[in-house]
């Protein structure tokens, strides 16, 4: 199954040129753009692991591709997204963040349904 | 007939000759400095013509090492410098970062690594100005972290070419002895720039310069105390050439403030002008009068 996340979610997989151009109007609205990383994409999981530090003062996305170029070498099974925080009072907050990476045999889930009482029946989504 | 492009042309709409005019017009002396600069920027109009003719050649390699005394102008050099890199489209931002050892080494194992590289990842698109460069280099320890920085920085400088200008800065004969203990970075260094020391007059150029910024202008008088001045200051120690000239020049403000205090009532004309005596208060010229003096202290 396809997972999809964040932003461009609809889309199909950036190339690391759209990618860099995606990063390049982050850096332009002044955001800082970092990495994470999980072999977890779980909708609940919303600890991914840090690909080092938020990257501030950034003025150009080569870094950042570098970086992601870096990550994907690391982790290659694993999902890798990219994260814009804004940090203007008012938003603190992530303002973009899209899937950048994808292994190649996804992880796949299933629906669980369970029986509560009252017949109340509760559905969750487990890994397979 | 083959297709022909205007260079002058290229030239014009890049509005780099403005930046290269502009050179010219606000910087003093530097003459060397400013051919270079102008070879750097022909070079690059021609390989554009060349792009735009489809002859695709590999990038030139632009890092460079400003050598000179104190306040000769690297770092407002190295300024221009990216923005004329800009408008040729040889970096992509034209910001420039200045560093000096301190932002690029760390203090424990393993901390310069990250630390070299978030400083090139925030220098990419741009220029990185590495002041006083032979300080990361440290040859008495061999333990010392500088070394790894200049390994990252030699790696970058090779792979992402066209996306970052590196400059070194430092004074001639420590830079030198710095590249000859690193012949690999020595070799990845196109252009090395030696900024020359001003004479007076170009100092009493540039002092003219500084004072009309800070809407004051120099008497007669003053003109010519500064001029004996920094010729007595030249021959002293820790002579930092520009830099040496704004701090006597802070320091007439400082006595013409006084001065001006202590007549009570002045006029516009008073406020602006920095007298002869204002300068020649200065403690040079009580060295250079009284030689003993100086040997006692």
């Amino acid at each position: 199954m396809r997972i999809t996340q964040g932003t461009f979610s609809y889309l199909p997989d950036l190339t690391d040129e759209q990618i860099g151009k995606q990063v390049e109007y982050a850096l332009e609205q002044g955001w800082a753009v970092s990495l994470e990383y999980t072999d977890d994409p779980h909708p609940r999981n919303v600890y991914w692991e840090m690909w080092g530090m938020p990257m501030f003062d950034l003025r150009s996305a080569t870094g950042v591709l570098e970086e992601l170029r870096e990550c994907r070498k690391a982790h290659p099974g694993c999902y890798i997204k990219l994260n814009a925080f804004d940090s203007t009072r008012g938003f603190e907050t992530m303002r973009m963040s899209f899937m950048v990476h994808r292994p190649p045999v996804e992880a796949r889930y299933r629906l669980r349904r369970e029986e509560g009482p009252a017949r109340l029946v509760r559905y969750t989504i487990e890994r397979a | 007939m083959s297709e022909s492009i205007d260079l002058k042309a290229l030239l014009a709409e890049s509005g780099v000759g403005e930046v290269l005019d502009e050179l010219d017009r606000e910087l003093v002396g530097l003459v060397p400095v400013k051919t270079r600069i102008r070879e750097i920027a022909s070079l690059l109009v021609v390989d554009k013509a060349r792009a735009a003719l489809g002859v695709e050649g590999a990038k030139p390699s632009l890092h460079m090492c400003f050598t000179g005394n104190p306040g000769t102008g690297k770092t407002t050099v190295a300024m221009r410098m990216a923005t004329i890199l800009h408008r040729l489209g040889h970096v992509r931002k034209g910001h420039l970062v200045a560093v000096t050892r301190d932002d690029l080494v760390g203090q424990y194992i393993g901390h310069t690594a990250p630390k070299t590289k978030d400083v090139l990842k925030r220098a990419m698109g741009g220029v990185l100005f590495i002041d006083e460069a032979y300080y990361l280099y440290r040859p008495e320890n061999e333990r010392d972290y500088g070394q790894e920085a200049i390994e990252i920085l030699m790696q970058v400088m090779e792979n992402q070419r066209e996306d970052l200008v590196v400059i070194f800065a430092g004074y001639k004969s420590r830079m030198d002895t710095f590249f000859q203990s690193n012949p690999g970075l020595g070799s990845r260094v196109a252009h090395h720039i030696d900024f020359p020391d001003y004479s007076v007059e170009e100092l009493q150029q540039i002092a003219g310069r500084m004072v009309t910024g800070l809407g004051l202008r120099l008497s007669g008088g003053a003109h010519e105390a500064l001029g004996d001045y920094l010729r007595l200051r030249r021959e002293q120690p820790n002579f930092a050439n520009a830099r040496s000239l704004r701090n006597a020049l802070d320091r007439a403000r400082l006595r013409q403030a006084r001065r001006l205090l202590e007549a009570g009532r002045v006029d516009a004309d008073m406020l602006m002008t920095i007298e002869a005596g204002d300068i020649r208060a200065s403690r040079v010229f009580g060295a250079a009068r009284d030689p003993a003096e100086e040997a006692a202290c």
